[in-house]
């Protein structure tokens, strides 16, 4: 246990001193500026948005808008794991930073799985402060508040978490550079998971909703996305609350207490592949 | 009492390269064993199944009478990769710290600094790794195997960016360790560095060893040369005993002798014949 804790100590520290994280930080101030800036044109004008029958103004502006701010956090938190996570392996190795750690009394499954918890130990709160400030700055100017505060935010943190964990697998397999591309390319395909199913829902093709839906499955941070989408309105029932979780890059179509767990089985699958790889690897 | 080091008919392929193809070799305790060879000749590869960074496709390597890539033998040796790196932003002391925490010593603050002035490093206590030089890091390196006290040390080039003064540093180092009676695998091209320190030298060639013994065993007679009023003449495949006598046949047939030299060839010489000149 001490030796985890070591690890992820100097997996935090590392992760603290990159420069991504301070140009994370930049990128962050940035977002949340310009949110605030769109919260404050939508709210102040929120007589001319033109939302569905039935459905009210302010509610549907709110859910939209945080919906964006939803996507930018999972973006960015994406972006943190990603940089903190896809050279564990194979780049510390070129780097020739890994061989002194590996050669101590310490598995390199607990190496594994230290490293992870360092990424997260980063990743989650700087996903849950992201969370809430765009919540305090749409409750703030525009009067909306989720129908559920803290699941959506857990969620995202889960689903980055998941994201670090195929960073981690990818690690030790591939290059640094070829690591990047290829979860970039998946966060990629989950997205375009969500538009597949929100194009099958306007085209009302069943065949093309269950094709995103399997895509979703298959990469749990998207059907987490969807969840945390869904748990937005989670109180407000019937077309309204369906109309209302449609989030800008694909609704949340995907959710519930199976994909919950359908993620952390996942992670336990991504786990062991990583840790069977790792132990057969020579470096 | 187990070899530090026992390695028995060790192999290794990487694909259609074979890296080792069976090689047995021991370090005993309190010993400091020199591996030559050019490059490719598998000395890395032998050190990294060693130390557990590699896994032998055939063949055993057992670190004080254990399993060479198992815990209890990472807990009885120290490693100094031939090419390693520290986070740029720790300090001399810091790294130290964690490679004491990850190796379970007991040594605290005592050790560090004991470990500092070892390598000479104690000034640079506070220094942060990026603004060392690369003879400092490597320094710190040797620091950073030994944290722990192990008794078998894995050196893969520990002199390779240090100048002429810490090269002496760390041959003073080894020898202060060999009285301590830790024992040694160092993997060196500079030969010279080899003789000086090592009690034994194996030299490798294509996954095999192809010579072994003490660099005096080696380094073999060339035979007797004695300069005389008729010129200078080599006797070969004589040695320092036959000398008085070769002395005597001459000067009883009318010689004058002005000297007398015992040639033998050097560690260098004899690896190079070993390995047929090969470098690469």
């Amino acid at each position: 246990m001490s030796s985890v804790l070591t690890i992820a100590g100097y997996g935090l520290r590392e992760a603290l001193r990159r420069k991504v994280f301070a140009v994370v930080l930049l990128l962050t101030v940035a977002f949340l500026g310009l949110f605030w800036l769109a919260n404050h044109f939508l709210f102040e004008h929120i007589d001319n948005v033109a939302p569905p029958a039935g459905i009210d103004a302010r509610g549907f502006a709110g859910a939209t808008i945080f919906g964006l701010a939803m996507f930018g956090t999972l973006f960015l938190g994406v972006v943190l794991a990603v940089f903190l996570t896809l050279g564990v392996v194979s780049g510390d190795a070129e780097r020739g930073l890994l061989q002194p750690l590996i050669v101590r009394p310490v598995g390199r499954v607990t190496l594994l799985v230290a490293r992870w918890l360092g990424a997260v130990a980063v990743c989650a709160p700087y996903v849950g402060l992201v969370y809430l400030g765009t919540m305090l700055i749409t409750g703030l100017t525009g009067h909306w508040w989720p129908d559920n505060l803290v699941t959506p935010g857990v969620e995202l943190a889960a689903g980055v978490a998941v994201v670090a964990a195929l960073s981690l697998l990818g690690s030790v397999f591939l290059s640094s550079t070829a690591n990047g591309i290829a979860i970039f390319m998946l966060f990629g395909a989950g997205l375009v998971a969500g538009l597949l199913g929100t194009i099958g829902h306007g085209l009302n093709s069943h065949q093309l909703e269950r094709a995103a839906k399997i895509a979703a499955w298959l990469l749990p941070f998207e059907a987490l996305y969807q969840d945390a989408l869904r748990q937005l309105t989670a109180k407000t029932s019937g077309l309204t609350g369906f109309l209302l979780t449609l989030g800008p890059f694909g609704g949340g179509y995907t959710g519930g207490t199976a994909v919950r767990l359908w993620a952390v089985a996942y992670l336990l699958i991504v786990g062991t592949v990583a840790a069977i790889g790792f132990t057969r690897r020579d470096l | 009492m187990p070899a530090a080091l026992a390695v028995r008919g060790l192999a290794k392929r990487y694909g259609a390269v074979e890296a080792l193809a069976g090689v047995d070799l021991d370090v005993r305790e309190g010993e400091l064993v020199g591996l030559l060879g050019p490059n490719g000749a598998g000395k890395s590869t032998l050190v990294k199944i060693a130390c557990g960074l590699v896994r032998a496709s055939r063949g055993t390597a057992e670190i004080c009478g254990v399993r060479a890539d198992s815990r209890e033998a990472r807990r009885k040796m120290g490693y100094l990769a031939e090419l390693f790196r520290f986070p740029g932003w720790y300090s001399a002391d810091e790294v130290l710290e964690l490679h004491q925490r990850l190796s379970e010593s007991c040594g605290g603050e005592r050790e560090r600094t004991e470990l500092l002035e070892l390598v000479g490093l104690a000034d640079a206590r506070r220094r942060r790794v990026e603004e060392m030089s690369k003879g400092m890091q490597q320094r710190l390196g040797v620091a950073q195997a030994l944290v722990g006290s192990p008794p078998l040390l894995l050196l893969d080039e520990p002199t390779s960016a240090l100048d002429p003064v810490g090269r002496r540093t760390v041959r003073e180092l080894l020898e202060e360790l060999r009285s301590r009676g830790t024992s040694v695998l160092l993997n060196s091209h500079l030969l010279s560095e080899i003789e000086l320190v090592c009690d034994r030298v194996a030299i490798l060639l294509h996954g095999r060893l192809v010579a072994e013994g003490s660099p005096a065993e080696l380094a073999r007679s060339r035979g007797v040369e004695i300069e005389t009023d008729g010129g200078t003449r080599l006797f070969e495949g004589t040695t320092r005993e036959d000398a008085p006598r070769l002395v005597a046949e001459l000067v009883a047939g009318g010689r004058k002798v002005y000297g007398v030299r015992v040639l033998t060839s050097t560690l260098e010489e004899t690896y190079l014949e070993a390995v047929g000149g090969e470098s690469s």
